[in-house]
């Protein structure tokens, strides 16, 4: 059945099982490379993509759920040339080791900052909570989170 | 697990091979083909191919550690294998040593632009294309960095062609060849910039036709301007961007999806699937069976993974698992395979004439990889060639694996190494490149596969348990005078290695044993030379095989003893294999002795060192913590007790010094351990890449913290039961960090050594240490869970 969605900003239709996890449409029909199944419980964070406004794990999400939403995978963010101020962050401070973690980690932070720009240390941690990166590039990637909400806030 | 592995050589080829017939191009993944003549054409120009057997024939194969038996059709005695330059002046490097977010390739990059004299934008690396990279084996050990970065492979193959280019520019130019100045490839007369000639003109698009010159003078590091020099990650605009192809990415025409089915308990065997139960579903292509491997095939992944799910499929009963709770009991129980590392035969007679006897037992649990992502692989069978994309660290071997597997000469396959989610020692990239290939030998197209959480967690080859008993005996002033270490570890299957699918678990669901396990007892006597590999041995022993001595301490009497037991679950090595384990009983009871004495750590640990770089570390993280010399413990009073521990290690006995510092706040109440402060201090010799090698101290700090306080694989009497991040208790990105201070020790003019698990190695012993400090509760085994600590507690 047909399913519109609005993905970085362009419209996009696919024909598709209602009930598909939102991850799946985005990786595989759509071909992004953001959106990465990590564990596909919700666990982990790696699936995540902001739909309106808040960072939701799309390996759990039927993309019956969200058709109509403006949906940002991490390449709608920024590119490489002109990188996101979040992403130049996670450049700047070195903050990755494999990469892979990066999508949900980026994503999580950014949908969290901007609803709450004067976050304390501690309600960033907490809004990461449920994020993993099992490099443990922690302190660079935290480091990195604060400086954009420095530089925003 | 202790086997260290060396080079060996194969007979010389006396023609350079592109490869078989069906190995002659590169695959594509929109399916163009293009072969390695047209890859180096491509980068401008004509190739000439010449040369003769004879100039290959002074030249004696130097390979690194970590290296391998070289049954690639790529021929790494020749420069060309390695460094090709294209017209315009760029340099594409090939290179057997793969990216796995330790940011090798980025030092990789530093090597080829620093002893090639060009710009690091200007190096373009291929990495584990088993078509057109030279075999070096598995990417494993901490032994990337010395394999290409001592005096061999890929740091001899730059030095030979910035040689060769200088003697081609001193041609060109009429002068003698130390008139050439060298710089961002350009060859210049020195004193006239003016005559000058670029790389691209003197060789682009063609070949060298030279082999690697054993004897080319390396650069010094003090001429170093890359190298040696902080140099952010090649790769990470592209992974914060996401642009960058991970093998979870990749696309191939005609592509369709797998999904597997693992039995239900371990050691159960399929009988019978009902094919019918899913021929129905949106999708459906194919199951495919071959004895107890069984998966499914469709058109999209989701329909794949509700096909699997849906998949009836009967099994018989398992084989039962050894209870959890009496695990390490059980261990000590079980026919094994005994090794003396070493022994100097007179442990019990200096026993008995000690002043005093310490005794202890640790234990570690089986721990997992856990790769963030779960692993994926995609396979290409065709009648003729065979294709596998995978982020295995064992390109060379796998595509062994691949081919035993689908029983097919090894030279018909081509495995693409491909950036996967990190994997500390082998995730299930190697499995599911067999599923992948067995999927797309079914249905005769290409297959993804990606594995689910559980099927990732269940399955994988864990890091090993251990039970380790530790005994010394101390003269009248406290001084150590004899060591035991008796471990007990079981072990199943491991890296497939080139020949050895049974290994992991597709491979042995497949029909394949897991490389025999024999067991041998009581043990030869240590012969050759003393390996402390798998660093059984501790640091404060003399380590004397055979009249020589080879390990770092001042304790004469010595007897190390190991028991491998056959695991009923698959294990390999992870981070810090068995090192880690065996530094946690090593470091751990070096303290407990110290505390029964009422010496300073520090103190005591220097008294039974002699290796200066071993005790060089210990000194420098001491100082860098501001260690207070005294006893432990010294229990804080209140209900939070603050303390500090030290360990540390000559990892594998000789790769990579490292010495950690950890401050602790225990909650006297909940048991609650929280790391303030990790000071670690390293010396892997010349530094190449010092924020490359900060960011693996610090995530092995923070990674050896997750797998000190929380990680643990958990089972009952027919399955794992660790199967997800519920169950299975990572870190996270909430968690509270301590500060953590690298100390890095440079040592310009030694040996490059490993720095990826030197950290990891210490952090258990020293949190364990530093709790003891703050509370006087001993840590002996891991993790160390508020009920432990708790328990510790009331031991007091």
């Amino acid at each position: 059945m047909p399913i519109s969605l609005r993905v970085n900003g362009r419209p996009h239709t696919v024909d598709v099982d209602p009930q598909t996890p939102l991850l799946y449409v985005l990786s595989d029909d759509l071909a992004l490379r953001g959106p990465k199944f990590g564990c596909g419980l919700g666990q982990c964070g790696a699936c995540t993509v902001i739909a309106r406004g808040r960072a939701i794990r799309s390996c759990v999400t039927p993309v019956s759920a969200v058709e109509g939403a403006d949906l940002v995978t991490l390449e709608g963010l920024g590119t490489i040339e002109s990188p996101h101020p979040l992403q130049r962050a996670f450049i700047e401070h070195q903050a990755a080791q494999c990469g892979f973690c990066l999508n949900g980690v980026i994503l999580t932070a950014k949908a969290f900052l901007d609803q709450n720009p004067k976050a304390t240390d501690a309600q960033i941690r907490q809004a990461m909570s449920g994020v993993l990166c099992r490099c443990f590039t922690n302190v660079r990637m935290l480091d990195a989170i604060k400086q954009y909400r420095e530089k925003t806030a | 697990m202790t086997a260290k592995r060396r080079s060996t050589q194969s007979p010389l080829s006396t023609q350079r091979r592109f490869g078989s017939a069906a190995f002659a191009s590169t695959a594509f993944k929109d399916g163009t083909r293009q072969t390695r003549r047209e890859f180096l054409k491509g980068a401008g120009g004509a190739l000439v191919v010449c040369f003769s057997a004879s100039a290959l024939e002074p030249f004696a194969f130097a390979q690194g550690r970590g290296g391998a038996g070289q049954r690639s059709s790529v021929d790494a005695r020749l420069l060309d294998s390695w460094i090709g330059i294209a017209a315009d002046g760029s340099v594409t490097a090939h290179t057997g040593k793969c990216e796995l977010g330790q940011g090798i390739q980025t030092a990789q990059a530093q090597l080829i632009a620093e002893e090639l004299s060009v710009a690091v934008d200007r190096v373009k690396l291929v990495m584990c294309d088993t078509a057109i990279c030279p075999d070096q084996g598995t990417t494993s050990g901490s032994q990337s960095h010395p394999a290409n970065f001592n005096h061999a492979n890929l740091a001899l193959a730059c030095a030979t062609a910035r040689e060769a280019l200088i003697d081609l520019a001193a041609t060109r130019l009429a002068v003698p060849r130390d008139a050439i100045v060298v710089e961002r490839g350009v060859a210049s007369v020195r004193g006239d910039r003016n005559k000058s000639v670029t790389y691209g003109e003197l060789v682009g698009g063609r070949s060298f036709s030279l082999p690697v010159n054993a004897n080319a003078t390396r650069k010094q590091p003090r001429e170093w301007t890359v190298l040696g020099k902080p140099m952010p990650r090649v790769d990470l605009p592209a992974m914060a961007t996401a642009q960058l192809e991970y093998v979870h990415n990749v696309r191939v025409p005609g592509m369709v999806h797998g999904a597997v089915v693992r039995p239900p308990e371990v050691g159960a065997a399929l009988e019978g699937v009902d094919e019918a139960s899913v021929r129905n579903l949106p999708g459906f292509i194919k199951v495919v069976v071959r004895k107890n491997f069984v998966g499914v095939v469709a058109e999209k992944p989701w329909q794949a993974i509700r096909a699997a799910a849906a998949l009836k499929a009967t099994w018989s009963a398992g084989s039962g698992l050894p209870r959890q709770a009496d695990f390490y009991d059980y261990l000590r129980t079980q026919p094994s395979r005994d090794t003396l590392v070493v022994d100097s035969q007179d442990v019990d007679e200096t026993a008995s004439r000690a002043a005093t006897i310490v005794k202890a037992t640790y234990r570690h649990p089986y721990q997992m990889h856990g790769s963030m992502g779960s692993s994926c692989g995609v396979a290409d069978v065709q009648a003729d060639r065979i294709t596998v994309w995978s982020s295995t660290q064992s390109a060379y071997p796998t595509r062994s694996g691949v081919a035993t597997l689908l029983g097919v000469p090894v030279e018909r396959v081509r495995v693409v190494f491909t950036r996967g989610s990190g994997c500390y020692g082998i995730n299930g990239a190697d499995t599911v490149a067999y599923d992948a290939a067995l999927l797309s030998h079914g249905v005769g197209r290409p297959v993804r596969v990606q594995l689910s959480r559980k099927d990732e967690m269940a399955w994988e080859n864990y890091g090993f348990a251990y039970v380790i008993d530790q005994q010394v005996a101390l003269d009248a002033s406290g001084t150590i005078i004899a060591w035991h270490h008796e471990s007990w570890a079981p072990s199943l299957g491991g890296r497939p290695g080139y020949d050895t699918p049974g290994n992991v678990v597709t491979g042995m669901l497949a029909g394949f044993e897991p490389a025999p396990f024999a067991p041998r007892s009581p043990a030869p006597a240590p012969a050759g030379r003393f390996n402390n590999g798998a660093n059984a041995a501790p640091s404060y022993v003399t380590g004397c095989v055979a009249g020589v001595c080879g390990g770092t301490g001042t304790v004469k009497s010595e007897r190390v003893l190991t028991h491998t037991i056959r695991s009923p679950f698959f294990t390999g090595p992870l981070r810090s294999p068995s090192r880690l384990q065996n530094t946690f009983a090593h470091e751990s009871f070096i303290d407990e002795i110290a505390a029964r004495l009422k010496a300073d750590p520090v103190a005591y640990r220097l008294r039974h060192l002699h290796d200066p770089r071993l005790i060089e570390v210990v000194k420098a993280a001491a100082k860098a913590a501001a260690w207070e010399s005294r006893p432990s413990p010294r229990p804080s009073p209140g209900a939070v007790a603050h303390g500090r521990g030290i360990a540390c290690v000559l990892y594998e006995g000789d790769n990579g010094y490292c010495a950690l510092v950890a401050e602790v706040d225990v909650d006297r109440a909940s048991g609650g351990i929280a790391v303030k402060r990790l000071v670690a201090s390293q010396d892997c010799g010349p530094i190449s890449s010092p924020d490359g090698m900060k960011n693996q101290i610090e995530g092995g700090a923070l990674q050896g913290m997750s797998r000190a306080l929380g990680e643990a694989v958990t089972w009952d009497d027919k399955k794992v039961t660790s199967v997800d991040w519920r169950t299975y208790h990572s870190l996270t990105l909430g968690a509270d960090l301590p500060a953590i201070e690298s100390v890095l020790i440079n040592q310009p003019d030694g040996e490059a050594m490993g720095a990826g698990e030197t950290t990891i190695t210490l952090v258990a012993a020293a949190i364990g240490n530093a709790v003891f400090d703050a509370t006087g509760a001993r840590l002996r085994e891991v993790p160390f869970t508020p009920e432990r600590v708790k328990a510790a507690l009331e031991n007091v």
